[in-house]
This record gives structure tokens, C-alpha cells and sequence, in this order.
């Protein structure tokens, strides 16, 4: 899932600013899943603003509301109407859905700005209740078969593809001691699977048009476009 | 605190309780079958379990002009569902945190362990709650909830609720008075 990270609620509230009607927008998807920006935080976010600007005295009203998913503007046109109606829009979605969002609302007769309450981070994975960690940089060009489902470009600080390098420690990465080593955890992993033989293969320079090198990617299936 | 007109309005706090059914709303019960007098500024919520309590209740208590909110459950292993003690202490805990962040006093909120058969501390936690209440002062956000509501209001936190009325004492009364004409 796409993780994220809510903003400092100062920064929030200097978005806000001199706004006098404010829609907090929640999604059903990747950020409820990891906790931030799904129903429960929008309420938790639209409930402190309030007693923030009610405190300072400051006259502001501020709404939630949260959709299936941002990243779809089939879910975002039911909205529309509550949006035209406010100054606003924080999106606590991922940095796709409050462009969706964005794009959605630019139609709309009176201009609505739309910003981010969120700072998404990485594709990740729940290792435990509370605890997500990166899993994926989607570069497009998967070799998890090679490496027995640990993923070199994501999980080694240097995505290297022939690894490890000579930072590796004790199993540990040399940026912190608290990160495990890609490769150490690779060649783990192979050895159980009865494929070390696989750490010899080279694996030669990437073509990394693939991944963000590439410029923006899109996908396309003809048969399923309208 | 002072209102519009600049008369001093006497600071009567407003304190609301989520009690736990089968702890502290059964000692709070109990403090009233021991005849213990209580600071009368509590609005006891009842919940099935203190693990009910969501951080969006407690900010919302403080939304609507609460001064002071705690949430009483049980004993550390006494908790009816295994575990909603432990969670609500983690949801008190993580409310302080979004209370702090927005300028208001944590020690607004607090986190209480009252068993069913402690009567005489849950009386001394709601005077307590209340005596930080009225030291904190009032909950800014009281002033602007009355002007939002054009100064009269369903829930005005400086209004009292009327008494209810005794018709039931009354109808004892009678019903002993009948006795004593017998007699």
C-alpha cells in the first residue's frame, strides 16, 4: 500500500489561513489502511482545527468527508458539490489522489485550492500493528525472482544490484545500525531456498527508463478504454 | 470570565466522565447508595467499555465546551473484554498529545482506574477533575460555542439543567401521609 505521514498540524493550519470555509477530505484506501487519512483521522484532524480556530477566535468552518478512493474521479464527482461550496480542500490522501482531487475541482466555475494534509512516503508493508516499512520502489522492472522475494532496489540503501557492498556489517547497512542489510537478508533467504547459486549471477546495468529515468509513466490498456 | 457585556460571570466547570459499565459507572452507583456527595459538575457518559473511547469523543466533548473530561475504567487485568482498559489508556494518552498540539492544557484530560467497589474514589475523582477544571480555567472555546449559537442554545455550557421535578418523593409523601391518616 501507498503509506503516508500526516503534516505538523502547524503547517496545516498555515494552509489554512484565512480561509473561512475548509473541507477536510479523507480516502477509503492505502491511507486508512496505514492510519492516516482515512475516516477516523479526518474526524480527528477537522475536530482539533476547529477547537484550534475556535480557540483564537477566528471564524471558520471546517467539514470532513471521506470517499472510496481519491485516486478515481468516478469516487470524487459525488463530492463536487460539498467542495464548490467551501474555500478549500486539505486531502489527506497520497500525493496522487490530492492531484486527482485537484484536477477534479479545476472545472469548477469558482476555483478551489486543494492541498495536502499528508506527506506520503513509500509503497510499503505492515510489519506489525503500527510499524510500516518500504517494500517497493516501483522502478518497473522487477527482479524479485532473482532474489528470492527481497527486493534489492527498496531494501538495500544503495540499490545496488549485484550486492552486498562493503558497508555491510553483522547483517547491518551502514547508514544506522537499526537497518538491516538488503543483501545480507537476500543471500539469507536464497540460502534457505536451496539457490545461493543465484548470488553469482551478475546482473548487468539496468536500463532504468523503466523506473522514474523514464519521465512520468503511464499505463495504458486499449481493450478496457471507453 | 467575562461576557460581552462585561459582567463577570461566575465559572461553574463542566466536567464529562466515560465510565466503564462494570467498574466505574457501577461505582458511581455506589457512591450515591453510600449517600457520598459528589461534585455535582459531572456529566457521566456510560459505555459498555472504557476501549469504546475514541480520541474523536474526547476532542468533541472539548468541542462542545467541556472544561475537563476523564475516562474511568478498570483495574490493570480486570477489564470485562481482556484489553479495553489498556486501549483506552493509549487513546487518553494520544487525545493529551492532539490537545497539546492545538494550545489547550493536556491536564484537561485524564485517565482514571476507579473498580466497582470504590465509591468513595470515584467521589474523589470527580472533585478532583472538577478542582483542575475550575484551576485551569474555563475551556476558551466556551465563549465562541455561545456566539456560534447567537448567545441562546440547546447546549449552553454555562446553563444549569433544571431539577427534576420531585413528583415521585411527592407521591411517597402522600402515599406515607395516607399511612399516618390510617394510624
Amino acid at each position: 500500500m501507498i503509506v503516508g505521514d500526516l503534516k505538523p498540524i502547524e503547517e496545516i493550519e498555515a494552509s489554512i489561513r484565512g480561509r473561512s470555509r475548509v473541507l477536510i477530505l479523507g480516502c477509503r484506501g492505502c491511507v486508512t489502511v496505514c492510519n492516516t487519512g482515512g475516516e477516523k483521522e479526518v474526524a480527528v484532524l477537522a475536530s482539533q482545527l476547529r477547537i484550534a480556530s475556535q480557540a483564537r477566535h477566528e471564524h471558520r468552518e471546517i467539514c470532513d468527508a471521506t470517499i472510496e478512493r481519491q485516486c478515481d474521479f468516478e469516487y470524487i464527482e459525488p463530492v463536487l458539490l460539498q467542495i464548490e461550496d467551501v474555500d478549500m480542500v486539505v486531502s489527506l490522501a497520497c500525493g496522487a489522489g490530492v492531484q486527482q482531487v485537484a484536477e477534479a475541482t479545476a472545472g469548477l466555475q469558482r476555483p478551489v485550492q486543494v492541498v495536502p494534509g499528508i506527506n506520503t512516503t513509500f509503497l510499503g508493508a505492515a510489519l506489525e500493528q503500527g510499524v510500516w516499512a518500504e517494500r517497493c520502489q516501483g522502478c518497473g522492472d522487477c527482479v524479485l525472482e532473482i532474489t528470492g522475494g527481497i527486493c534489492p532496489i527498496a531494501r538495500c540503501s544503495k540499490s545496488l544490484l549485484n550486492g552486498p557492498c562493503g558497508g555491510s556489517s553483522g547483517g547491518k547497512c551502514e547508514i544506522d545500525p537499526e537497518v538491516d542489510c538488503g543483501w545480507q537478508l537476500i543471500h539469507d533467504r536464497l540460502n534457505a531456498l536451496g539457490k545461493l547459486e543465484n548470488m553469482s549471477r551478475v546482473l548487468p546495468a539496468r536500463d532504468w527508463s523503466t523506473s522514474r529515468d523514464g519521465g512520468p509513466r503511464k499505463r495504458v490498456v486499449e481493450e478496457l478504454r471507453t | 470570565m467575562k461576557s460581552d457585556m462585561g459582567a463577570i460571570e461566575p465559572y461553574e466547570p463542566k466536567v464529562v466522565a466515560f465510565c466503564c459499565r462494570y467498574c466505574a459507572y457501577t461505582a458511581a452507583d455506589l457512591t450515591g447508595s453510600l449517600r457520598l456527595e459528589y461534585a455535582p459538575n459531572v456529566r457521566v457518559v456510560h459505555v459498555l467499555c472504557s476501549g469504546r473511547i475514541d480520541a474523536v469523543f474526547l476532542l468533541k466533548a472539548f468541542e462542545d465546551g467541556a472544561d475537563a473530561v476523564y475516562v474511568a475504567g478498570c483495574n490493570l487485568g480486570d477489564c470485562h473484554f481482556q484489553q479495553g482498559n489498556l486501549s483506552a489508556i493509549r487513546t487518553v494518552a494520544y487525545a493529551k498529545h492532539l490537545l497539546a498540539e492545538i494550545g489547550l492544557e493536556p491536564e484537561r484530560l485524564e485517565f482514571f482506574h476507579i473498580a466497582a467497589s470504590e465509591g468513595p474514589l470515584f467521589a474523589r475523582r470527580a472533585d478532583e477533575m472538577t478542582e483542575r477544571a475550575r484551576r485551569l480555567g474555563p475551556n476558551p472555546l466556551r465563549k465562541t460555542i455561545k456566539q456560534r449559537a447567537g448567545g441562546k442554545l440547546a447546549r449552553d455550557p454555562d446553563a444549569h439543567p433544571p431539577l427534576p421535578e420531585a413528583k415521585l418523593g411527592r407521591l411517597i409523601r402522600h402515599a406515607e401521609r395516607v399511612e399516618e391518616l390510617k394510624t
